[in-house]
């Protein structure tokens, strides 16, 4: 059985002992999360980690003289290595704190948006979460730039032969989701990224689906930016990261203004402070920080390839199951996808499907996923979206299959 | 009956379920004995969107009573709806715009209730009020 052999190299039954949130009822159930998509719980590490540092190691860094301070600037910046380490960014100074990856795009959004001119391109696609669109449009009005869409496929896949006829000399950045939140698809962003440079055009990659089910390594992609939550890699929420090349982060303007991101403040003029800082204005969220690079000591001591290769089996086990269900569409069925199914059933709504599996232990999450182009595009109000995490396992999948067949037959 | 009567009554026979299944299984009975919106009346002002489920309400003020008929493309939120219509209907538009559905918590529904839930029933109560409110005033 390649499912309990997986399972059992992988460690599953003493990941699950690991994260605290599992092991508990609601509505007198057993829960069973799989809305790993919108957040990931944390294990205990990280949640030991968030009481320490408040407990005994609480300052403000980068500016005291005394201990504490010195001890959490150092724990901090021990953080940006640790993931720097991880995702193999070449310089520390390229790991930018932020609040997660809405705020990482963001940041680009306008700071990189201030070096571009009327009439040059940016290529988005049309599955990208909200956050991957509107801060794009704000510059377009911004600048008076022209957004572009890459097309996708009744599979949800990118048409990669309309990528290479949008994209021309006058793209200057291509912005992508590494892996869909609502359809599950891993994108080929090698190949976008080598299109795009050929082109002249950077590349930020939307991560916040990826970093926490597959190896993200920096200097083998090749991409400009990256931009991920922490929240969603089993880390504290209000904090996430953002990559960027250091030659592009030094050709930005600053962000936002305050302490921290200066090097000299007088009211002739003020000079700005050296990457990461240049990024980082005000109090950071340091514990977040700190707490974050727990995640990381935890993926660490896991065997990506085999998270990666188990979490596949559990989507091609949930759809192979589901399938059975009478009425059933797939929403998203990519060659290559990883983690998330997404399907409506005929004439039933997402949101009764969603109620009564919470009311049977089940958290799943309906409706449009902040990808409402992608809604569209199906011509759909929503979807049920199941989406996994490593300590999920195929009995857990069973049970949602019995409780949606006992939900349908109520709503039918 | 009275406004008061009606919700308790509703308490009551929440009261049986101990399972929350069973609870839902009643709501879905419920939602069929929804008066149901006339089809022409189905028009843009009269669907309150939410994130997820649409709701389409019509009231009316005759014979000195608030009248009520929606419909939703959900079928729990219909019997939710239909709830809310069952305490609310041929009411005076005073007693409308004043009461306090305490019945929705004490059945334990007031997710469904939450302005942050999106799902349009909570500004579908708010609708019902507001045309009380109406009602009143001309
Ligand atoms: C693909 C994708 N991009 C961006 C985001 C936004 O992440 P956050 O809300 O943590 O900033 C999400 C979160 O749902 C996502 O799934």
């Amino acid at each position: 059985m390649i499912d309990q052999e997986l399972k059992v190299s992988l460690g599953v039954d003493s990941i699950r002992d690991d994260f605290p949130a599992l092991h508990q009822e609601v509505y007198g159930r057993k829960l069973i999360y799989f809305d790993n998509g919108a957040t990931a719980q944390k294990p205990q590490t990280v949640i030991d980690s968030i009481n320490h540092y408040y407990s005994k190691e609480n300052a403000n860094i980068h500016r005291g003289v005394h201990f504490l301070s010195q001890q959490a600037t150092d724990k901090y910046e021990q953080a940006r290595r640790t993931i720097q380490s991880y995702i193999n960014a070449p310089r520390e100074e390229e790991i930018i704190f932020t609040k997660g990856t809405t705020d990482g795009i963001n940041l680009v959004a306008f700071a990189f948006g201030e070096t571009l001119h009327e009439g040059d391109e940016i290529i988005i696609s049309a599955m990208e979460h909200h956050s991957n669109i509107v801060p794009w449009q704000m510059v377009c009005e911004r600048k008076g730039c022209q957004l572009k869409v890459i097309p996708i496929n009744e599979k949800g896949e990118l048409k990669m032969e309309a990528f290479k006829e949008l994209i021309s000399e006058r793209t200057r950045l291509v912005s992508i989701t590494h892996v869909s939140n609502t359809l599950g698809t891993i994108n080929p962003v090698k190949e976008i990224i080598e299109i795009a440079h050929k082109n002249g055009a950077k590349v930020l990659l939307d991560g916040a689906q990826s970093i926490q089910h597959m190896k993200v390594d920096m200097q083998e992609l090749d991409c400009d930016f990256y931009a991920f939550s922490g929240h969603k890699v089993f880390g504290p929420t209000g904090v996430g990261v953002l990559y960027g090349k250091k030659e592009i982060l030094d050709s930005m303007p600053p962000y936002q203004g305050g302490g921290d991101m200066i090097e000299k403040v007088t009211f002739e003029k003020t000079t700005y402070n050296v990457l990461p800082f240049k990024f980082e204005a005000g109090t950071p969220n340091i514990a977040g920080g700190i707490c974050l690079a727990k995640s990381f000591e935890y993926l660490e001591k896991l065997d990506i390839t085999l998270v990666e290769q188990y979490e596949r089996h559990l989507v091609e086990y949930a759809e192979e199951k589901l399938l059975k269900i009478p009425g059933m569409r797939i929403i998203g069925t990519a060659d290559n996808k990883t983690s998330v199914v997404s399907f409506v059933i005929e004439g039933l709504h997402p949101f009764d499907i969603g109620t009564l599996l919470d009311k049977q232990g089940i958290a799943v999450r309906t409706g449009h996923h902040c990808t409402q182009p992608i809604m569209e595009e199906f011509g759909i109000p929503g979807t049920v979206r199941a989406s996994f995490a490593f300590y999920n396992t195929t009995e857990e999948i069973d049970t949602f299959i019995q409780a949606l067949e006992r939900s349908i037959n109520m709503l039918q | 009956m009275t406004l008061e009567e009606k919700q308790k009554e509703i308490i009551d026979e929440f009261a049986v379920y101990d399972d929350w299944m069973d609870k839902y299984e009643y709501i879905i009975e419920l939602g069929k004995d929804l008066p149901i919106i006339d089809e022409a009346l189905k028009t843009n002002d009269r669907i309150i969107e939410g994130c997820q489920s649409k709701v389409w309400l019509d009231s009316k003020f005759e014979d000195g009573v608030m009248k009520f008929t929606a419909d939703s493309d959900a079928i729990i939120a219909k019997g939710i709806i239909g709830l809310l219509i069952r305490v609310l209907n041929n009411e005076k538009p005073e007693s409308i715009a004043t009461c306090d559905l305490h019945f929705i918590n004490e059945i334990g529904l007031q997710e469904h209730l939450s302005p942050t839930r999106a799902n349009g029933l909570a500004s579908m109560v708010q609708k019902m009020k507001l045309s009380a409110l109406k009602a009143i005033s001309n």
